[in-house]
């Protein structure tokens, strides 16, 4: 088949890069998407994903580097782009003096909706997420879940080919939170439309995405499926406090171990933990070393992350970029 | 690139808005009417030099202060753009397949109109207290609240891209809004300013928007009305171009 390569990508990036100042927020990143799938990006705060995501909506320009959204070029085309996409942002961007279905009717005829048709998918995409009884009360009574969810009905409501989702869960408690998963899965089962979601919840790229690109400093650190990212580092993973770090981290590296140290202790990945455990135990012995805690569990894509860059996604929280917490500052 | 429905959509929302801030639209009718009530009754038997005798002062007030609601309403509803980079909605509208030139018109018509329905507002308040305009003069009064509502929204629009955040609104009012209020000749003649502040009325748009209001609903005026015409018109045409240019360049990050 002739053009199988060509309809199968809705995103291609290359080499993209954006510097505020001196800092490079996103460098040289490359990656495609393919049509139909939900695309993660997944790293901590100030890793760049949110100006990713801002520059492939055209909202902001790359300093370089090349990135194609359903085929058009952003920095050339961006109407084109901006016809193409939805995008429901990390802050909400409801009018709350409107009502919810007030809302969509301006989202549907700044997209160029006509009137029957707009009628027809406002009651549909309410449907969809649950909020067809709550049409016609203003935004500033509901919740911030209700909110939420009324922003991801506007984002695909004008049948966007490719969909964004910032941090779609951000803030939201653990029951909102699955809720919007089961939204975001039927999105993709009732639409034709390709989900680009950044997170840095684990748990949100292992249950949603199909693929899921890592990112840390800008940088894509590792790009697959889930399973495969975390087959690639073995099933289990296992963490050690012991007394001596540095001396036990090299003893198990010359053991040839995929260890890494961590702001805990020390991180070790396998395909068998439970055999792995014994070992520890004798080769610490052997060499007079305390062992203060060990414990085994699933390795998870958190894993993944830490193995690559020793630290832990959620920890970067705290300790933002500099640069990043000045830029957010001033909007 | 100017998308029309677009312009409609945006001025149909803050339509909406508006109808809905009773307690806005009644609020900021307030300060006005205190203005008209009390000096009005203050001053009325003071006799202003440059004044015909046979105008009261009530008559010559009331036209200022209907331009004043118009001002003031009109300068808000610009900056509000502000309101709405903060709380995010601007956003939504910039990701959005219309263009900024569209955004920037949009906004501006519709807080100008719901300036216009201020003033008119006014007019109404200002006739229970006593005040007895032309009625004919009213549709050229009209005009010149068109022209005052356009020029000072269109000027909050330019003055929004230009503010990090709401702080800075205050000092919109109180250094911007204001002394071209007081400048304008709305509260008393400026002839009655001394040689080197009268200078600056000159160069003040409202002064001229005032002068064609109090022509029109009284039939007095210190200018030509075609003068006054041409002056906050041309005003209003240049500040439109200026609002939409600074409106283009502007990024939403």
């Amino acid at each position: 088949m002739l053009f199988v390569e060509d309809s199968s990508e809705i995103i291609k990036v290359e080499n993209l890069t954006k510097f505020f100042g001196d800092f490079a927020a996103v460098k040289e990143v490359s990656f495609e998407v393919e049509r139909g799938e939900i695309f993660g990006i997944l790293g901590p705060n100030g890793a760049g994903k949110t100006t990713l995501i801002k520059m492939l909506s055209t909202l902001l320009k790359p300093t370089s580097g090349k990135a194609l959204v359903a085929g058009y070029d952003v920095v050339k085309e961006p109407q084109n782009v901006r016809k193409s996409i939805g995008i429901v942002f990390q802050e909400p961007t409801l009018d709350v003096e409107l009502t919810a279905r007030e809302n969509l009717d301006f989202h549907g005829r700044i997209y160029g909706m006509d009137g029957k048709k707009r009628r027809e998918r406002i009651s549909e995409v309410l449907e969809l997420v649950g909020l067809s009884d709550k049409a016609d009360i203003l935004v500033k009574k509901f919740s911030g879940g209700m909110q939420r969810r009324l922003e991801i009905a506007r984002g695909f409501m004008h049948f966007p080919k490719v969909l964004f989702l910032d941090e779609p869960t951000l803030g939201l408690d653990v029951q909102t939170r699955r809720n919007i998963w089961e939204y975001i899965e039927k999105l993709r089962r009732d639409e034709d439309v390709t989900i680009i979601l950044t997170t840095h919840y684990i748990e949100e790229a292992e249950n949603l995405c199909d693929r899921v690109a890592i990112i840390d400093l800008g940088r894509i650190i590792a790009l697959d499926t889930v399973e495969r990212l975390r087959e690639g580092i073995g099933k289990d993973s296992i963490e050690v406090v012991v007394e001596n770090g540095s001396v036990f981290e090299n003893l198990l590296k010359s053991q040839n171990l995929k260890v890494v140290k961590t702001a805990d202790g020390l991180m070790i990945s396998a395909s068998d933990g439970e055999k792995l455990i014994p070992r520890l135990f004798s080769l610490a012995q052997k060499h007079r070393i305390e062992i203060h805690s060990v414990s085994l569990k699933k390795s998870s894509l958190e894993d993944v992350f830490v193995l690559l860059t020793g630290r832990k996604i959620r920890e970067e929280s705290a300790a933002m970029h500099p640069m990043m917490r000045i830029k957010r500052m001033r909007k | 690139m100017v998308e029309a429905y677009g312009v409609y959509i945006l001025w149909l929302r803050d339509l909406k808005r508006y109808v809905r801030a009773r307690s806005r639209i009644i609020g900021s009718l307030g300060m006005p009417l205190f203005f008209l009530a009390f000096l009005g009754m203050g001053f009325r038997r003071a006799q202003i030099p440059s004044l015909p005798g046979d105008i009261s002062y009530i008559d010559f007030l009331a036209p200022g202060v209907v331009s004043m609601v118009v001002l003031f309403t009109s300068t808000f509803s610009g900056v509000s753009i502000v309101w709405d980079r903060q709380f995010g909605f601007l956003r939504e509208i910039m990701v959005s397949p219309i263009s900024r030139t569209t955004i920037a018109l949009g906004r501006t018509l519709g807080g100008a109109t719901t300036a216009i329905i201020q003033g008119f507002l006014m007019l109404a308040v200002s006739y229970i207290i006593g005040f007895r305009p032309d009625p004919i003069g009213m549709v050229y009064s009209f005009v010149f609240m068109v022209l005052i509502a356009i020029s000072f929204t269109g000027l909050g629009v330019a003055i929004s891209t230009l503010m990090e955040d709401i702080h800075g609104f205050q000092l919109v009012i109180n250094f911007f809004v204001f002394p071209i209020f007081f400048l304008s000749g709305a509260l008393f003649p400026v002839k009655e300013f001394p040689e080197f502040i009268r200078f600056f009325t000159y160069f003040n748009p409202l002064t001229y928007g005032v002068d064609g209001m109090r022509w029109s609903l009284i039939h007095y005026s210190e200018f030509n009305p075609f003068i006054d015409f041409l002056a906050i018109g041309i005003f209003s045409i240049f500040v439109i171009i200026i609002s939409t240019i600074l409106f283009d360049r502007t990024e939403v990050g």
